[in-house]
């Protein structure tokens, strides 16, 4: 499967590769225009194009600036070092797990609910919805707020921005899973004249992990989505969202971009290690995948 | 009169109320069935005959009339565990292995861990799946997992069997199979059975009393005790005796159709 898929997947990769290098060009060149004409100088088509891909400070980065960027501050430099990207990394994904966790067993939670009591289901479902209608980013300065004048900061704050965006998925999923169960499944467990609790551990629950980790994949990256949007508006110093935002205080588009893939790439490995865990779970459950 | 009386109903009544108005599910149905009988209810779509076993099972509530099970009533009789039920589909929990899937009414029913071991092992030989505990469903073909449904409705010793169709979604040849087998586990076992079917051919080769019912409203239009011999090979399907009692059920059925022509 891996051979199969590899081919498609580095032709889109070349050509967005492709695509990028060229729109550097235009974008890029204005400026070096500018410094010819001051200078007085003439540069070669080739010359223009070199100077678009190398410049300090460019409206949009190469590809390969970026990569360079990303090996400095990822590898070379040490994982204290606030210049580190790890070091940074770190402290968005620390809020994130946190966040992650607690979207998570409150989603299990409130879907356990939902399913159970049918007053639940009318008051609580509402409201899990429109929960979501609103932008994150207005409520993220809010949450902040409130709890900063409580003294509650650092982490924790983040950590309900996060856990705000990534209970929703679970809701949604692990109350469809537990309702999963057919009626003849149902009617099954009435024939053994079994408790409700019996039918939870026995029958709603299991039936209902494959739609948890569907909905898992979805909430551990919008968990990561949270934190990072919650570092924005304190003008946080430390994680992620604090490198997005200096970058852009200080006109540095390099750093952006590579916070940004840094981010991108943490988001997938966080998917890919749920994926891998669903995959053994399920195994183990003898659920063919 | 019938001796041993296990099932009785008398002038049984169930109407559903739905968005199109009332349906009349059963009409004053009356029947005994004696301990030990094979009886199967045959009769086309919307007959009653589902629903009529599920009343017994205590899965839907009678809108009129008596019925017991055991002398208790089917709420009572299902809270005394007295019946095994047989889905349509076997609906094995694919992520319990063939021996856990039938240990499900064992634990829920609280047996011993030795006890639920000793009476998987044991109704797995019953069904003639010995060796196949440790396979999941999937790894099973439709008469296997059907096979193992029923396993798991006599693994807690109910002396009721009850079977909705419980070989309608197999092939012919899967099906004749698992009929035979049915009957030697009947006669291994002694259990009453309540078989649901639109088989005739299937109905008469395995029941000691056929129960022919028709629709709108569903009754029953005729019962009809088998003078087959207790002993069936497959091939009685083409003695005379056979083919008299296939077409007096084709009868009953097509007189309750009579309305409708």
């Amino acid at each position: 499967m891996f051979k199969r898929s590899a081919l498609p997947v580095l032709t889109v990769l070349g050509v967005i590769l492709a695509l990028w290098y060229a729109a550097c060009v235009p974008m890029n060149s204005a400026w070096t225009a500018q410094q010819l004409a001051r200078s007085g100088a003439t540069m070669t088509v080739t010359e223009t194009v070199g100077a678009a891909w190398s410049q300090d400070r460019p409206r949009l980065p190469a590809p390969h600036q970026v990569a360079v960027e990303l090996w400095d501050t990822v590898v070379m430099k040490k994982i204290t070092s606030k210049r580190s990207l790890v070091y940074h990394g770190w402290i968005t994904l620390s809020a994130t797990l946190l966040g992650f966790a607690i979207g998570t067993s409150l989603g299990i939670l409130l879907a356990v609910g939902i399913v159970h009591s049918r007053a639940m289901d009318m008051s609580v479902m509402p409201w899990a919805i429109v929960s979501q209608t609103i932008p994150i980013i207005a409520i993220a300065p809010m949450i902040i707020v409130v709890l900063y004048s409580i003294g509650v900061q650092g982490m924790i704050p983040k950590a309900i921005i996060s856990a705000y965006l990534s209970f929703f998925p679970v809701v949604v999923g692990m109350a469809k899973g537990l309702r999963s169960p057919d009626a003849m499944q149902l009617d099954l467990l009435r024939t053994y004249y079994a408790s409700d609790a019996q039918g939870f551990w026995k029958l709603r629950l299991p039936a209902s992990m494959p739609y948890l980790f569907a909905s898992l994949k979805i909430a551990v990256a919008a968990s990561l989505v949270g934190a990072i949007v919650g570092e924005l508006p304190t003008g946080a110093v430390r994680g992620l969202g604090a490198r997005l935002l200096a970058g852009s205080y200080y006109g540095q588009t390099v750093q952006i971009w590579s916070a940004l893939f840094a981010a991108a790439i943490l988001a997938a490995c966080l998917v890919a290690i749920i994926g891998l865990i669903e995959k053994v779970a399920l195994r183990r459950m003898g659920m063919r995948q | 009169m019938v001796s041993n009386l296990v099932i009785s109903a008398q002038n049984l009544d169930l109407t559903f109320q739905t968005n199109d108005g009332p349906v009349h599910a059963l009409k004053d149905v009356s029947l005994k069935i004696g301990k030990g009988e094979f009886v199967s209810f045959i009769g086309p779509s919307g007959c009653g005959k589902t629903t009529f076993l599920r009343c017994i099972a205590g899965l839907e509530q009678p809108t009129g009339g008596q019925i017991s099970v055991n002398g208790m009533t089917p709420e009572e009789a299902r809270k005394a565990r007295a019946y095994g039920y047989v889905f349509q589909a076997a609906g094995l929990y694919p992520w319990r292995t063939i021996g856990g899937n039938i240990k499900l009414p064992l634990e829920i029913m609280g047996f011993s861990k030795a006890e639920q071991a000793a009476r998987v092992a044991r109704v797995m030989e019953l069904v003639d799946l010995s060796g196949f505990e440790k396979k999941f469903p999937w790894q099973l073909s439709g008469g296997m997992q059907q096979r193992a449904s029923i396993a798991r409705a006599l693994a807690f010793d109910a002396d009721i069997l009850l079977m909705d169709e419980p070989f309608g979604a197999l092939d012919e040849i899967v099906r004749d199979h698992l009929n035979e087998q049915l009957l030697a586990l009947w006669a291994r076992t002694g259990k009453t059975i309540g078989f649901v079917t639109h088989s005739i051919p299937e109905a008469v080769y395995l029941s000691t009393k056929i129960v022919v019912m028709s629709p709108r409203p569903g009754r029953i239009t005729d019962v009809i005790e088998s003078t087959l011999p207790k002993e069936r090979p497959l091939d009685i399907r083409e003695s005379k005796e056979f083919i008299e009692i296939a077409h007096r059920v084709r009868d009953g059925l097509r007189a309750g159709h009579q309305d409708d022509v």
